[in-house]
């Protein structure tokens, strides 16, 4: 495999969810090495649904996957992809199953056939990353929500991935702990898709802009210059805002 | 939410005896207490179960509550029992006689349940659950059922809070429990629902560990120690269990 060969690669992709009509149909979507992409795209679009598609939860009625180079088809393929691949759900609840931080963030470099020191030491590593020394102990469903997303980040980067699916990560957070997340995910080197409905997030974090249409990935080209206007105290005053963040 | 167990034995030796060896020593114990005869080995029993509860140094308060609770349903056995078996009469309400057999089989029934509760409570409730699940694991218990049991305790809460949020959604919009069809058609969308609800939440769950390259096979962390402190711990309980055993087998 080549080093500029796209990660990811869907060509002509459709599916649908039975009793409905297609949610995704001749959809054409690549990651390549290096790359950190933007999806925004309305609900209902099938931007999840393309996660699960590429992670193997779901198969395509019609079309290809290919990941790290080979065409995905079967269960068995599959098991490689999500061991190279991390995928945070939308919902930190679903992904933290453990009684303890530490035994969730573990889970997966157990699963790669890591021992138990190397597995601990991966999760200690990972927490410690993330600013959540100290969080080793604490009990999963008492987390805070801002606590239990990055929980639920470090649950994924402690498998080591080599390219990142994030789905809505902004979702339910406040704006400090989205400052936060900001923060530690544009500190890594990780390539990346990335879902969601905060367009300055995405700007922040990708280069590439995408969206979904009728099924189909469209790409943003250049910038649609609009204006907002907005209201607040002393707003009659000189001043400035800070940086988009 | 979710009551926590009775705070665990702050002491440094109690609080490090390995939870494998408490869950063995709790089973011996009160397998062994269960099916004495005599009032000598029961009483044995009880007296080692105060000591236990000494040692882990339970709090008397939440001990005395659990306690209570227990011996309010006994109380009901106090009634029927000495009424209902035949024997020795020892006192005569017109038709009805108290038989001495059936006072002796209550008053050993309660000492029995009050022994083994204050066993249980000194030497398994101080234990976390996710401690315990992993204790069971690595004595043998299947892989499947521990993680079954983590996954409930896990996921309760979130079932808890589900079902308020729903009960919530009922009461804004009027809805006020009465015994008629309207409520239980009610009470019984509301658990559809949150079966649903569960179901679903289910599917994500499996996939976010699928996605985490789950294969069936749970790993633990857990490691335990059996110590010196466990060592004796354990030579204590089974010393304790031999005791009432040579009571209740004496002549």
């Amino acid at each position: 495999m080549d080093a500029s060969a796209p990660i990811i690669a869907l060509q002509g992709v459709r599916f649908g969810y039975p009793g409905a009509k297609p949610i995704l149909e001749g959809l054409d979507f690549a990651l390549g090495p290096g790359e950190r992409v933007g999806i925004l795209a309305p609900n209902g679009s099938g931007k999840t649904t393309l996660f699960l598609l590429i992670m193997g939860l779901l198969r395509p009625q019609a079309g290809e996957i290919r990941v790290f180079g080979k065409p995905r088809r079967a269960e068995a393929d599959f098991l490689e992809v999500r061991r190279r691949i991390g995928l945070v759900f939308q919902d930190p609840e679903d992904q933290l199953f453990c009684p303890t931080v530490i035994e969730d963030v573990a889970f997966g470099p157990l699963n790669l056939g890591r021992s138990r020191q190397e597995a601990l030491a991966a999760a200690r590593r990972t927490l410690a990353a993330l600013g959540l020394e100290g969080f080793e102990d604490r009990i999963g469903f008492k987390l805070s929500g801002g606590e239990k997303r990055l929980v639920s980040l470090a649950a994924v980067l402690a498998m080591e991935p080599e390219a990142l699916l994030l789905d809505e990560p902004e979702n339910g957070l406040d704006s400090r702990t989205r400052l936060r997340l900001v923060e530690v995910l544009e500190g890594l080197a990780i390539p990346r898709a990335i879902i969601s409905h905060d367009i300055d997030l995405l700007t922040a974090l990708c280069d590439r802009l995408l969206t979904l249409e009728a099924g189909r990935i469209c790409g943003v080209d250049g910038e649609a210059l609009h204006r907002h206007v907005h209201a607040h105290r002393l707003g009659d005053r000189p001043h400035r805002h800070g940086p988009a963040a | 939410m979710l009551p926590e167990p009775l705070a665990a034995g702050g002491r440094a030796l109690a609080a490090r005896i390995d939870p494998r060896v408490r869950l063995v020593a709790a089973l011996a114990y009160s397998s062994a207490t269960a099916v004495w005869q005599k009032p000598a080995s029961i009483a044995a029993a009880l007296v080692f179960a105060l000591a236990l509860a000494v040692f882990f140094r339970l709090s008397a308060g939440s001990v005395l509550r659990r306690l209570f609770a227990v011996n309010g349903f006994i109380a009901l056995l106090w009634i029927f029992l000495p009424f209902s078996l035949p024997g020795e009469a020892l006192l005569r309400l017109g038709p009805l006689a108290a038989s001495r057999e059936g006072v002796l089989l209550a008053f050993a029934i309660t000492l029995k349940s009050n022994a083994l509760v204050l066993a249980l409570l000194a030497l398994v409730a101080p234990l976390s659950l996710p401690t315990a699940g992993h204790a069971l694991h690595r004595l043998g218990a299947p892989g499947k059922l521990v993680q079954l049991l983590l996954l409930t305790w896990r996921y309760l809460a979130l079932l808890e809070q589900e079902f308020r949020r729903l009960r919530r959604a009922a009461a804004l919009r009027g809805f006020r429990p009465r015994t008629d069809l309207h409520t239980y058609r009610t009470f019984a969308w509301l658990l559809g629902m949150l079966l649903v609800r569960a179901v679903d939440r289910a599917e994500r769950v499996r996939r976010a560990m699928v996605c985490r390259g789950f294969q069936g096979v749970f790993f633990s962390l857990h490691e335990f120690h059996l110590g010196r402190g466990s060592l004796a711990f354990a030579a204590a309980v089974a010393a304790a269990v031999a005791a009432s055993a040579a009571l209740e087998f004496a002549r």
